[in-house]
């Protein structure tokens, strides 16, 4: 309706990709995988004060086949790294991945015998975001970045991925 | 030592004679080491006497005292809610045998406890229901609390997923 309204008679060229990309990236729903502190702050995140749903990512789904970004949130022990890979395999393409906190993204400060020292050794991961825990603002500006990354990767070739960004 | 725990210790002296090797006393908790032997009596008599019972386990946990001739250790804590009181059993053991009776026979709530010490020290509990590693993979092969297990773990000994 709205796109109607603003063309009138007329038309719009654009690429695919950008088509494609643009209707990815402001729908992603994402996969909570809360799994200590870091959750609460991505709770906090959806709540009407910081209100996630800016960026078209409300929608938070507890069916990995439903969602399109597994946020991964909180510290994985190597019994659990299993289980989260097991949920991002059932993940259907194209998905992604944010390593929220030190946890995820280092092992932070759980230097020991059961702590994966970064969900990397186990997964891609697209965006490492810093804090312990990120606040909602910083965990925003990994869901921009990614945005980004969404926006300018090829339709067939999603998985051409650049280097993982890191955001502090 | 007031006269409630004197008197606790009396009795236990009186009814457990040589099991009781130890009495010691820190800041105002009294602390019974005991032989192996003698823990599911000591337990239960603690739980069912008349003077003052202690219906509630509160924990039960391993110590590794790794140059100790009698390396590791069962701590158990008790509590009395109607004498506000507490006592602690301990348990010695040696490296070569570090097994001591279940007392999930007198609390139930004990199992847990010590599927969680046999988890982390490899103490095992004869006579235990189901014990099994409460924490680490099943097919885990080592004791992360003992003190010669490294604090980074054994390279390779925790599998992960393929990257892929
Ligand atoms: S990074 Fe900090 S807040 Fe987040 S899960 Fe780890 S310890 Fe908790």
């Amino acid at each position: 309706m709205g796109l109607e309204s603003a063309l009138g008679e007329g038309y719009l060229t654009t690429q695919l990709d950008a088509l494609v990309g643009w209707a990815r990236k402001n729908s992603l729903w994402p996969m909570p995988m809360g799994l200590s502190c870091c959750a609460i702050e991505l709770m906090s995140a959806g709540d009407p004060r910081h209100d996630i749903s800016r960026f078209g990512m409300e929608v938070m789904r507890f069916s990995p086949r439903q969602s399109d970004v597994m946020i991964v949130a909180g510290t994985v022990t190597y019994k659990m790294a299993h289980v989260v890979r097991k949920i991002y395999d059932q993940m259907a393409e194209p998905r992604w991945v944010i390593a929220m906190g030190a946890c995820a993204s280092s092992g932070g400060m759980f230097r020991s015998y059961s702590v994966v020292q970064g969900i990397d050794q186990f997964m891609p991961v697209d965006v490492f975001t810093a804090g312990c825990p990120p606040r909602p603002e910083n965990l925003f500006h990994a869901l921009i970045e990614l945005q980004k990354k969404v926006q300018n990767s090829s339709v067939l070739d999603y998985r051409d991925r650049k280097e993982p960004m890191f955001i502090s | 030592m007031n006269d409630l725990q004197q008197s606790l210790v009396d009795s236990l002296r009186e009814r457990f004679g040589d099991s009781v090797e130890e009495v010691r006393e820190f800041r105002d908790d009294v602390i019974v080491v005991v032989t192996r032997q003698a823990v599911v009596d000591v337990a239960t008599w603690l739980r069912d006497n008349e003077h003052c019972p202690f219906p509630l386990c509160e924990d039960v946990f391993g110590i590794d005292a790794w140059t100790r001739k009698q390396r590791f250790e069962v701590n158990y804590h008790f509590f009395s809610l109607q004498c506000k009181q507490r006592i602690h059993l301990k348990v010695r053991l040696e490296e070569s045998d570090p097994a001591v009776p279940s007392i999930t026979g007198v609390y139930p709530g004990a199992n847990w406890y010590e599927r969680e010490t046999f988890d982390m020290y490899g103490i095992t509990f004869p006579g235990h229901p189901d014990l099994r590693r409460a924490y680490m993979p099943e097919d885990f092969e080592y004791y992360p609390l003992r003190k010669d297990f490294p604090l980074m773990g054994i390279p390779g000994s925790l599998p992960l997923p393929k990257r892929g």
